[in-house]
């Protein structure tokens, strides 16, 4: 082949773009890589952070102590009703228990010395487990209470870097503080009762039930995220049980059946609107229209559902009409075309091709409905709630909001709890998103 | 029957023989008069009259766009389904008015079956492909009927020697003629009256086109088969009558061999020797 000079075959123009196109494709191909990398670094980090804090939340430490359960102190009249087991004062019979592991404490100063390393929830402690067993009173029993969180953060290393539990257990009398006793908040006196407890083998880490078992709490060593996992659990409940028929009826009436004309655009345009209203505005609407002009009961998982169900309803019927178009018109013609009616057809076949779609919408609005504060400050979701609700009547508190209120809170064990529960909210959502998974895997019928 | 000589604008008109006529001296399953359809400004239909003969394959050839499916699609009122379509005109099924109020659509579909261009089995076992339709409708009262429907129609649509042993595996899983013949399968297993097919074969191989061409021709005996067709060759082996369609206008209709040897209109003398389409 005679080429002119000057000008190149077109097999070698070709090879010269063709070196550029593969160059732009490793570039692209770099690209992504080095966004993957960045964001998962920073997952990581996340992650690394969180778990560091909060893994101390999981482990409290308890302190054994041998009760004895005078009939005389809690149950005078003989009558072992709860009512009055529940009333009784059992702080005496633990301060007596404490006093007698340290009989040389005798002043005023000491013995609150000594009362202050138990935490003041082990009364509690000692009432559930009589009141469980009311065959308990008049009989020694031994019992594992949690120390109080400042002593708990010592032991777990948390106050000064120097002292642990190992520390205090193997140095002699000389605890080795990094600061001298007027700076840290434990006295050596205080140090002193808590080494003799660890020496005597009465003091232990061991899994915090509490944090799983209780509602909120000023003690950090009884603070638990039970009443607000409840309380989210209510509220998503309601969301879900309100959200997914109404989101799904809607979507299936505009998207099948209702007429293609301005007042459905205009209703579809405002669903998108919806959908990028800031939370916060749907708390207010909430204050203003349940609570205000239903009255409603303020702090009610109910009321805190409703307003979540305000907030998701225009992502559900965004995925479920965009799950509802989704499905072949193949599928629709060959069922109207054997005679099925428009129902027929829409719930034989249309609704199982497109229920898929409309679940990972669902699970996508829960999760953002599990995760949102905002409008539930608004109706008073944020309230210290110490009992765990009993149903979604009841004053209660969820997980990100429990999150918010310990957040704010100064004591380092609440800084510990504050990861801890984000752990669980975190926890909370991967198990949806793979019940999300599982359900589509049970619709999806690839065939 | 009163019936107007159609005004088309090719302004073609027709003598008054069953040969080349749109209509036909005998019985009658379908008869259309004076129908027109509009996709909103679009006249898609325009004053087509003609009528369709019990147990005979009519075909309908015609450029691509000229409203074969539009028309089709009239006889069992699948263009209910399509908002901006409007039809107007007569289309009675054994002399019955369906666009009358009093018909019900549901039942319409179940006398008027149709088989479309891409087999569009449900994503459900080979059995339920077939056995939704008799089911919907209650057609049998217990298992065993529908078994024997079912297998019945299978039969009959010439597909139960290659699935006997899989009905409960997925009709989506078929080869494309299979799931072709499944779908006449489904649309007989109703027991309709007339089987309207649209382009059934332009997605399938020749293999299968074949062997769903001899299934038409079988077929006749006990339906009343209408097939919108691209390919001249398979109207005229296996459709008794033909009508060319050109730009919503029914240019030409009548008995295939006559159509094919001796067209009347210019248009049609193009169209099927190759000159335009
Ligand atoms: N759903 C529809 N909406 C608007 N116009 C349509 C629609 N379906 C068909 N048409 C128009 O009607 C005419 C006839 O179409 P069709 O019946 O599909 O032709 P054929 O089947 O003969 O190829 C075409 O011009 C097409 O553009
Ligand atoms: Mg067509």
């Amino acid at each position: 082949m005679t080429a002119e000079s000057g000008t190149k075959s077109p097999t070698e123009r070709m090879r010269a773009t063709l070196r550029r196109r593969y160059a732009a494709e490793r570039r692209f191909q770099a690209y992504g890589i080095v966004a993957i990398v960045v964001a998962l670094s920073m997952l990581v980090t996340l992650f690394v952070t969180i778990i560091g804090n909060g893994a101390g939340a999981f482990v409290q430490h308890t302190a054994r102590l041998d009760i004895s359960v005078y009939p005389q102190d809690i149950d005078p009249g003989r009558e072992a009703d709860l009512d009055a087991l529940a009333r009784a004062n059992y702080q005496s019979l633990v301060n007596d228990a404490l006093y007698s592991m340290f009989p040389e404490a005798t002043s005023r100063q000491d013995r609150r010395a000594v009362r202050d390393l138990i935490s003041p929830g082990a009364k509690f402690v000692i009432r559930d487990m009589v009141m469980d067993d009311p065959s308990l009173i008049g009989q020694r029993v031994s019992v594992r209470v949690p120390l109080s969180s400042q002593y708990d953060q010592v032991l777990k290393g948390n106050v000064d870097p120097a002292v642990d539990f190992r520390v205090m257990r193997e140095s002699s009398t000389e605890i080795p503080w990094s600061l001298p006793e007027g700076e840290r908040l434990i006295s050596d006196t205080q140090a002193g009762y808590l080494q003799q407890l660890i020496r005597q083998g009465e003091v232990e880490g061991s899994f915090n039930r509490w944090f799983f078992t209780n509602g909120d709490s000023r003690q950090p060593e009884l603070a638990g995220i039970w009443g607000a996992a409840v309380g989210s659990m209510f509220t998503l409940m309601v969301t879900l049980l309100l959200s997914f028929p109404i989101g799904v009826s809607a979507a299936i009436y505009l998207e099948e059946f209702a007429p293609k004309n301005r007042l459905t655009d205009i209703i579809e345009v405002n669903i998108n609107n919806l959908a990028a209203v800031p939370s916060i505005v749907f708390g207010l609407l909430g204050l203003a229209v349940f609570l205000q002009f239903f009255g409603l009961p303020r702090s009610a998982p109910l009321v805190g559902g409703l307003v979540l169900t305000l907030m998701t309803l225009p992502t559900i019927i965004i995925a479920s009409r965009a799950a509802l178009k989704s499905v072949p018109p193949s599928i629709r013609e060959a069922a109207l075309g054997v005679g099925a009616s428009k129902l027929q057809c829409i719930v034989h076949h249309v609704l199982p091709l497109a229920m898929p779609g409309m679940l990972t919408g669902t699970i996508i609005g829960m999760a953002q409905a599990l995760g949102e504060t905002a409008p539930l400050l608004m109706i008073g979701m944020v309230a210290f709630v110490v009992d765990v609700p009993g149903s979604p009547l009841d004053p209660s508190t969820v997980l990100p909001v429990q999150i918010y209120l310990w957040a704010d809170s100064p004591e380092r064990a609440f800084t510990e709890r504050t990861s801890a529960a984000i752990m669980c909210l975190l926890g909370f959502l991967i198990l949806m998103n793979a019940v999300a998974v599982l359900l589509r895997k049970r619709f999806e019928r690839r065939w | 029957m009163t019936y107007q000589q159609p005004h088309t604008e090719a302004s073609v008109s027709y003598p008054e023989t069953t040969a080349g006529s749109p209509l036909v001296a005998g019985g009658v399953k379908v008869a259309a008069r004076d129908a027109n359809v509009h996709y909103a400004d679009k006249h898609a239909i325009k004053d087509v009259t003609l009528d369709i003969a019990p147990h005979e394959v009519t075909a309908f050839i015609g450029p691509s766009g000229c409203g074969k499916s539009t028309f089709l699609r009239c006889l069992n009122r699948m263009n209910d389904t399509i908002d901006i379509c409007r039809v107007t005109g007569d289309i009675r099924l054994d002399g019955e008015d369906i666009y009358d109020r009093k018909v019900d659509v549901v039942q319409l579909r179940a006398r008027v079956g149709m088989v479309f261009q891409k087999p569009n089995p449900f994503p459900k076992s080979i059995y339920e492909n077939v056995a939704y339709g008799p089911r919907i409708h209650g057609l049998v009262s217990h298992k065993d009927e529908l078994d024997a429907v079912v297998h019945g129609s299978l039969e009959r649509a010439g597909l139960l020697n290659e699935v006997q042993d899989r009905l409960e595996s997925p009709g989506t899983g078929l080869s494309g003629g299979q799931q072709q013949r499944l779908c006449i399968a489904r649309a007989i297993a109703v027991s309709p009256e007339v089987i309207l097919m649209d382009e059934p074969c332009s997605a399938l191989d020749p293999i299968a086109t074949a062997k769903i061409e001899e299934l038409i021709d079988e077929l006749r005996q006990n339906y009343t088969i209408v097939i919108v067709t691209h390919s001249m060759q398979q109207a005229a082996r296996v459709s008794q009558r033909t009508a060319f369609f050109h730009l919503g206008n029914l240019v030409e209709m009548g008995d295939t061999e006559t159509i094919f040897t001796n067209p009347e209109h210019k248009l049609t003398q193009g169209y099927i020797t190759g000159r335009f389409g």
